[in-house]
């Protein structure tokens, strides 16, 4: 494995300067926090650059923390490259009153559905996606299901009464 | 003739005209929840509209509540046809997350069951092809021999279909002697009935003519369309998590990763058929090495991790701490620690991933799938164009699309 982290962490950092934002590495996966206008030329610098060869989409899927002002949904890109075996992950925050992403699409094929899904459950709107709607919920839905402020009913509530089978 | 039948229609017309099939959600020949509305010129497909969604059940919402165990549950759902690969990709990535470390006889068993998961996966798959393609006898051939596996499962772990099968750090009860004994005869038995479903079928005049060059993906186009699995590798390119990214001692073994060079429904049926091979030879292997464990590793099934392992139930009755840990994990109330991995394994049909964020909490903050189901169906639509509508029925089988890792 020739690939390391600090080698793709150096090549992003001279590539891009102050746009890469921060850069840990939880349990041995390379994780790049990006500006968010930035995501694309990120990605396409990943895929084009002969020595890092990032070509492979594993992953695209969406985070929600309302405790982030001003960057609410973050969206998350597992990137493979399969020459060397070396594994890295995207991330770029968004605000949720505009959560404009441009669209990876014109990169990977299989970005399409991806999209579609976090598109679905976060509202996230990729920017440039060729048919952006919902792809599991139903399309007459007017919400995002998975934002935070949508919890799952709680165990303990009292409003409901079932005089049957108690809860 | 030709005038004839046409004649109250416009000069040319019917040439033009194209026909709105649908196809699914509920028909036989789909083999699951799959809707695709289809336009028609004759039997040619011009354009394919997929649906998805019809099972989809929030698992991710629902993760998000659960403390971790419960959640295997939920990933039994996923890929059904080999709920135990995904459940002991679940444990892998908490046990990655918790900072577990099973020993390798635990590893050596689920390798075992891994394996012969993997076997009626393609097994399953492989034979619906046939069943497509018009031959039944296959089929219903084999199927008694995914019979024998999930007796398997059955000894190993209870069930049958949704096994909720092992736990964080090893498995819930020891292999019993009847499981080894029922893995020797599956060992025994199915190569002699695989070997004669290949001479069914691998140099049958009809099956190569239903078969080759249709539903092609070049290796190019595939890994744009971040394949993974049996489909990728029929396509020439040799992934296999197994091999890069080795988990649960997959690096022990010795096995080759079969590869296609078309990318068709052939090669697909083909790359199963290699895989079914290996993997009968991994769990020899794995057979082997677990009944040359000598002394008190003989009888380890299960990590040394008091905090997540679920104690005996003679101990929680008579030691404080057992009870003590008992209460916590039936409850719940163990919080993880903060962080977040992604962990990945070799599904039925392809990397398997899961991506799990915790916030130091009970449950997962973000819980999710890398359902490779789900990624590559995208590529339906274009796989299936300008050709005939039967060949589409035999690609959408050769997939293995699994409705319900699909919609999670």
């Amino acid at each position: 494995m020739s690939l390391s982290n600090e080698i793709i962490i150096e090549k992003l950092r001279s590539q891009f300067g102050d746009q890469i934002l921060s850069a840990e590495e939880p349990y041995g996966m390379l994780s790049v926090t990006v500006k968010n206008d930035f995501n694309l030329k990120v990605l396409t610098f990943l895929h084009d650059n002969d020595e890092l060869s990032f070509r492979f989409l594993t992953d695209l899927t969406g985070v929600h923390y309302p405790d982030r002002k001003g960057e609410e949904l973050c969206v998350v890109y597992h990137l493979h490259n399969l020459v060397d075996n070396v594994r890295m992950r995207i991330k770029i925050y968004v605000p949720i009153e505009k959560p404009d992403v441009y669209t990876a699409t014109g990169l990977f094929s299989g970005a399409n559905w991806m999209e579609r899904e976090t598109y679905d459950f976060y509202g996230i709107n990729f920017v440039g996606h060729p048919d952006l709607k919902r792809v599991l919920n139903v399309d007459e839905m007017d919400y995002f299901p998975m934002r935070k402020e949508f919890p799952l009913e709680d165990q303990t509530r009292v409003d409901k009464d079932d005089e049957m089978f108690g809860r | 003739m030709q005038e004839q039948l046409n004649i109250n229609l416009p000069q040319g017309s019917i040439e033009k005209q194209t026909t709105r099939l649908n196809l699914g959600p509920t028909h036989p020949a789909t083999h699951g929840v799959f809707q695709n509305i289809l336009e028609m010129d004759g039997e040619r497909i011009i354009k394919t509209e997929s649906t998805v969604g019809y099972i989809h059940r929030a698992f991710e919402k629902i993760a998000e509540r659960r403390p971790l165990y419960q959640i295997t549950t939920l990933t039994d759902r996923l890929n059904y046809c080999s709920s135990p690969i995904n459940n002991m990709g679940w444990h892998l990535t908490c046990e990655k997350l918790l900072g577990v470390k099973t020993p390798k006889r635990v590893d050596y068993l689920r390798v075992i069951i891994m394996e012969i998961a993997r076997i009626t996966d393609h097994l399953i798959c492989n034979s619906i092809v046939g069943v497509d393609t018009g031959a039944y006898t296959g089929f219903l051939y084999v199927m008694q021999y995914r019979e024998l596996a999930y007796e398997i499962y059955e000894e190993v772990c209870g069930s049958r279909l949704t096994t909720n099968m092992g736990r964080i750090g090893g498995f819930e009860r020891d292999f019993s002697d009847v499981a080894f004994q029922k893995i020797e005869k599956f060992l025994n038995e199915f190569p002699g009935v695989w070997k004669e479903f290949e001479n069914l079928f691998n140099r049958n005049r009809i099956f190569i003519d239903r078969t080759v060059g249709t539903g092609a993906i070049s290796a190019e186009r595939a890994l744009n369309y971040s394949f993974t699995g049996p489909n990728l590798r029929a396509a020439g390119v040799d992934y296999d998590v197994r091999v890069h990214t080795p988990y649960s001692s997959y690096e022990d073994f010795d096995f080759i990763i079969p590869v296609g060079t078309s990318g068709d429904n052939y090669d697909r049926f083909m790359v199963r058929n290699a895989e079914i091979w290996e993997s009968l030879s991994i769990i020899k292997q794995a057979y082997q090495k677990v009944q040359a464990f000598k002394g008190t590793e003989a009888d380890v099934y299960h990590a040394d991790s008091p905090e997540y392992y679920l104690p005996a139930k003679a101990d929680v009755y008579t030691k404080m701490e057992a009870l003590i840990y008992h209460f916590k994990i039936v409850m719940g109330e163990t919080d993880i620690p903060a962080g977040e991995v992604y962990q990945c394994v070799e599904g039925g049909n392809g990397e398997l991933g899961f991506y799990l964020i915790s916030d130091g909490g009970r449950a997962p903050y973000r819980l999710h799938f890398r359902r490779p189901c789900f990624i590559y169906y995208q590529a339906y639509a274009e796989i299936v164009k300008d050709t005939m509508l039967s060949d589409a029925i035999v690609t959408l089988s050769s997939l293995n699309l699994i409705a319900g890792e699909m919609d999670a």
